[in-house]
Parts: structure tokens; C-alpha cells; sequence
């Protein structure tokens, strides 16, 4: 059910993240969502991409270093509190958000979030209890 | 009961006695290289020294260190000490740094380094009941010939296998019935996992012991094999120069291993300074041979870093032993006063489930050394997380400070992100003589 992000280990060295960017566009993956978590030395790139088997691939073949995680996606009507809304209740039920991050929106008046949590089937029902809409796999792919 | 000493006299004679026949075979070796060696010869004179002043042990230091830059000067001759008619052998060391060094054997040389090869697989309970498989290189490399030579003196089956061809190996290994295995530990480690997969367990094998060497490894590794292979693992020392494997080896008390004192007398020194030190010190090993023909070696200089004991041996051998090397004196790095190899850090690595693929920067910042570790990240070592990878980071430097007592920064990089030179990481990087 939960959504696949690829997650790219970065340098802190000038041209890196182009070279991410670059290499997926020559393979004609489209990114849908993109976050960096960094320090003065290495950055983690998280990203949401339109064909992740193809977007790994062309990225390995360069030498660098990728993981698959699996990540909850969630949609939100584009209005005030929504998030806070997702967050207490997983928050209530113990669930600790590691990060998150929004997506683009393929759907006016609504927005995507990823959510990254220890156990994403536990977050998966605990939202769709509380009647969030949850993103699949599908709604992401080209 | 079964056989302890493949030389017993010798392995357990009283020091004082042992010192004695040290002293007058060193006396005849002496004069044996300064009549037959001019290069050693004038290295000699340089020094104002003859023979006349060598009247034993004792007199050892009064001799010129050789190196093995000499080595290499004289190639391929210039140490050959007897007619090149006489000499029935060669071997040679790989040459992966420079020129290849060439070691000559008169069979006398032969039978000498064969029996010494020999106490070490009796001392790892070998005995002619045994079948013993060879997975050495053989040909130039010593290892291969010096064990299969062993084997035959102590009159065990000898399975000459050579090294590689895993599938064969396994199968000579099981239907043969092999005791006792010979190959490099790394080998061993290999043919272990093989025989896991293959979906053998450690008690199938009939193996009982290994010999292993010509490489460096840990403590944990010999866990590991002995673990995998269901035997009790032997560490063996030996170089080329000083005829191959079989220098030293290991009893069945596993404490370090027992030099063959009466063919090779062993120093320990300071690396920098040349100063013999005491027993027990830490320094450069240094090797005189005692009985060679053909490619005798006074004061050899082998760079390995180790330490000597003369502690009593359970297992009644006298002969000194030495701790398995801890790095090459040339490339001991001493930082904020400390001794570093880093061939420490890399135990480390291993030990911690990295790749040993690093570099070591050492720097100066308000007159302190710093250390800076940079090691590859695996990629199942990889995180989504930065506290993740900062985690990993912080255990790696305090698994470090726990060997070295030095605090590193550790630096967690992309795979093979760190330059090679010839398929070998550049591993330390000195920057402080920068400032210099
Ligand atoms: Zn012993």
C-alpha cells in the first residue's frame, strides 16, 4: 500500500545533486516530490519519481549510492489544519514522523505528503480510519 | 600419544644451550657472507667490522643492518654467497612494490626451510597419518612449495592443489578426507562460505587444523574460520628473504609463534634509530639468518612491527615468540605522540562490517594532530536519515579510539568515491609535512 521513495546519497560537492537531476531526465522520469536532508559533508536526497525501477537503475549504473524506503503518502484538501490534523492523530496513536515532505499536486484544490514512520501499515490504518485519502503507487506513476 | 616436536632436541633445548650453538653458527655464517658476499663485505668494512669481531650473539649489533633496498640494488646476483652451480631453487617475492627480490637455494637451503615447515604442521598435530591439502600458489610464490616440502618431511599425504579452483578443492577436500588445509586465510575464510553454501555443515569436513599465512589477520578471522571449518586455526611467518613460510608458527597453545631460533636469530629494533631494544619491546624485526648457503642475510630488516617473549610455552618449545606483526615500520604514522598503523584502523573496519577501503588524513590544527578517517559507505549500510549515517559515524570513531586511544572524525563517503592507485585505496595522507 505505502508509496516507494528513492532515497540518494549525496556529497557536499558541487554538481552532485545536478548530476541526480540530470541523469533522470535523460531517462525521462519525472519527479513528483523532492527533499534534502543535509550536513556540511553528505546530503540524503528523498525524492518521489514517476518510474522509480528506471530512476534507480540509471542511477546505479552512475556509481551512486541509492536505497528504496517505503514512505506513507497521504492526500490533503488544501485547506488550513489538514496536516495538523494528519499529525495529531498519528501522534495520538504513538506514531512517531520521522520527516516528511509535500508533494506536487497533479490535483487541484488537494495536496500530497509523504510521511516517513517506523511502521507504515500501523500509520496506513490509523489515517484511513480517520478518513484521509491515501496515495498509491498508481496515482504517481507517469 | 601423538607426536609433539618434529625436531625435538632442537624445539625444546635449554636456552643457554640454544644460545651456544647460536653463537658459534653465527660465528661460521659471518665469515661465511663477508668471503663470498663483497657487497656485504664492504658494507662491513664501511663499518670497521670483521669477522674476527663476531665471537657470538652477543656481538650481533657490531653488524651493518641490510634492507630491502640492498636487496633490490643487488638483484639478481649481488647476494649470492655460494657458485650459482650450487644452487638447485629459486623463489621470488611478487614484486608488487618495485623490483622483485630472487632467493637461492642449495638443497641443504631446501631441506633446512622444508623442516622447518615441517615443526610447524607437526606442531599443528600433523603427523604421516595425515592428508595434507596444499592451496598455496605454488611456483614462484613460497607458500605452495614451502608447506608441500613440510608435508613430505613429516611424511603426511601431500595434496598439491595450488590456490584457486574452488569447486575442485571441495571436492578433493571431501572425498580425499583432507585433515589438515594450507592456503592464505583469506582462502579459507572463502572455502568456509563455500562449503556453507553448498550446504555442507563445519562438522562434515574431516579437516582437524589449517595453517595459514602470508597475509595479515585478525583474531576475529581465526574465530571465524575456526568456526566455519569446524579446525583449529595456525597462524605461520615467513618471508621470502628469509626462505619463506615457516620462520615461525604457532603451537597448539595459539600465543604468538615460535621463530625457529636455531636457523634464524631475531632482533628487535628501534625503526628509526636502529638501537636494539629489550625483550618485550614493541619495534622492527630483524632477522640473521643462522645456517643459510646460498642466500644468507645478516641483520635483515623485514618493516614488520611486532614484539618478543621469551615467557615460558606450555607446549615446552624454547624458541622465542614473536606477536603476529601489527603493521610495516614504514608506514607508522605517530600522532599527538602516539604509534599508529594503519593497518589498526583497518582491523577496525573489519571488525565493524565496512569494507577495508579507506583513507587516513592526518593534519595539524593549533599545534595538535588531528585524524580524520574516511571510510566507504556499504550499500546496505546506507540510511534514509542523517542521524542515521551521524550514528554510524560516531560508533566507527569510538570503536577506533578503543584500539588506537586516539579520538578520529570519521567520515562516512559514497562507495568508491576514494581514489585508487592500481586497484589499492591511497590510504594515508600526511598533510602535516605541508607545514612543515
Ligand atoms: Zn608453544
Amino acid at each position: 500500500m505505502a508509496i516507494q521513495q528513492l532515497t540518494v546519497f549525496l556529497e557536499n560537492k558541487q554538481g552532485k545533486l545536478a548530476k541526480v537531476t540530470d541523469l533522470l531526465a535523460k531517462e525521462g522520469v519525472d519527479l513528483r516530490a523532492l527533499s534534502i536532508a543535509d550536513t556540511a559533508e553528505f546530503g540524503i536526497l528523498r525524492m518521489i519519481v514517476s518510474n522509480i525501477e528506471k530512476a534507480k537503475k540509471v542511477l546505479v549504473e552512475n556509481g551512486i549510492l541509492v536505497k528504496i524506503t517505503d514512505v506513507v503518502g497521504v492526500r490533503l484538501t488544501d485547506k488550513p489544519g489538514e496536516l495538523a490534523d494528519v499529525l495529531s492523530k498519528l501522534d495520538g496513536a504513538g506514531v512517531n514522523v520521522e520527516y516528511l515532505y509535500a508533494f506536487l499536486v497533479p490535483v487541484a484544490g488537494s495536496a500530497y505528503v509523504a510521511l516517513r514512520v517506523a511502521e507504515n501499515d500501523e500509520a496506513e490504518q490509523i489515517l484511513k480510519k480517520a478518513g484521509f485519502h491515501l496515495v498509491e503507487a498508481k496515482d504517481i506513476a507517469s | 600419544m601423538e607426536k609433539r616436536y618434529f625436531q625435538k632436541e632442537t624445539e625444546i633445548m635449554p636456552y643457554e644451550q640454544l644460545r651456544q650453538l647460536q653463537s658459534e653458527k653465527l660465528v661460521k655464517q659471518v665469515k661465511h657472507v663477508y668471503e663470498n658476499v663483497p657487497y656485504y663485505r664492504d658494507l662491513m668494512q664501511k663499518k670497521g667490522v670483521t669477522p674476527e669481531d663476531i665471537h657470538g650473539v652477543d656481538d650481533l649489533y657490531k653488524l651493518p643492518f641490510l634492507s630491502k633496498a640492498d636487496l633490490r640494488d643487488t638483484y639478481p646476483y649481488g647476494m649470492l654467497a655460494v657458485p650459482l652451480s650450487e644452487c638447485v631453487r629459486i623463489q621470488s617475492t611478487s614484486g608488487t612494490t618495485g623490483k622483485r627480490v630472487i632467493a637461492y637455494y642449495t638443497q641443504h637451503d631446501i631441506d633446512l626451510w622444508e623442516e622447518c615447515c615441517a615443526r610447524a604442521i607437526v606442531a599443528a598435530g600433523g603427523s604421516k597419518e595425515d592428508i595434507v591439502q596444499v592451496c598455496y600458489g605454488y611456483g614462484l610464490f613460497t607458500g605452495g612449495s614451502g608447506l608441500h616440502g613440510g608435508s613430505h618431511k613429516v611424511g603426511s599425504l601431500t595434496l598439491p592443489m595450488s590456490s584457486g579452483n574452488t569447486e575442485r578443492q571441495i571436492q578433493f577436500m571431501m572425498d580425499l578426507k583432507s585433515t589438515i588445509l594450507c592456503c592464505t586465510p583469506s582462502y579459507a575464510a572463502y572455502l568456509g562460505e563455500s562449503l556453507k553454501e553448498r550446504g555442507y555443515k563445519p562438522t562434515d569436513n574431516y579437516l582437524k587444523a589449517g595453517i595459514f599465512g602470508a597475509e595479515p589477520w585478525t583474531e576475529e578471522m581465526r574465530r571465524d574460520i575456526e568456526k566455519s571449518l569446524g579446525i583449529k586455526a595456525y597462524d605461520i611467518y615467513g618471508l621470502t628473504e628469509t626462505s619463506g613460510p615457516g620462520v615461525a608458527f604457532e603451537c597448539e597453545y595459539q600465543c604468538g609463534m615460535h621463530i625457529n631460533e636455531d636457523h634464524f636469530l631475531a632482533e628487535i629494533i628501534d625503526p628509526d634509530t636502529g638501537e636494539v631494544l629489550p625483550e618485550g619491546s614493541r619495534g622492527e624485526l630483524v632477522f640473521t639468518s643462522l645456517d643459510k648457503e646460498a642466500f644468507p642475510l645478516l641483520r635483515y630488516r623485514t618493516r614488520d612491527i611486532t614484539v618478543l617473549t621469551r615467557e615460558k610455552c606450555a607446549c615446552g618449545r624454547t624458541h622465542v615468540r614473536m606477536k603476529k606483526p601489527m603493521g610495516r615500520s614504514d608506514d607508522m604514522l605517530i600522532i599527538r605522540g602516539v604509534n599508529v598503523f594503519p593497518s589498526q584502523i583497518e582491523t577496525v573496519l573489519i571488525q565493524e562490517g565496512y569494507a577495508p577501503n579507506y583513507r587516513i588524513e592526518v593534519d595539524r590544527a593549533n599545534n595538535s594532530d588531528t585524524l580524520d578517517v574516511y571510510v566507504e559507505l556499504a550499500p546496505e549500510q546506507f540510511t534514509d536519515t542523517v542521524s542515521g549515517i551521524t550514528a554510524r559515524e560516531r560508533a566507527l570513531a569510538g570503536a577506533i579510539k578503543t584500539m588506537l586511544g586516539i579520538n578520529p572524525a570519521v567520515h562516512l563517503v559514497a562507495p568508491k568515491s576514494i581514489e585508487r592507485s592500481e586497484g589499492k585505496a591511497v590510504r594515508v595522507v600526511d598533510k602535516r609535512k605541508l607545514h612543515d
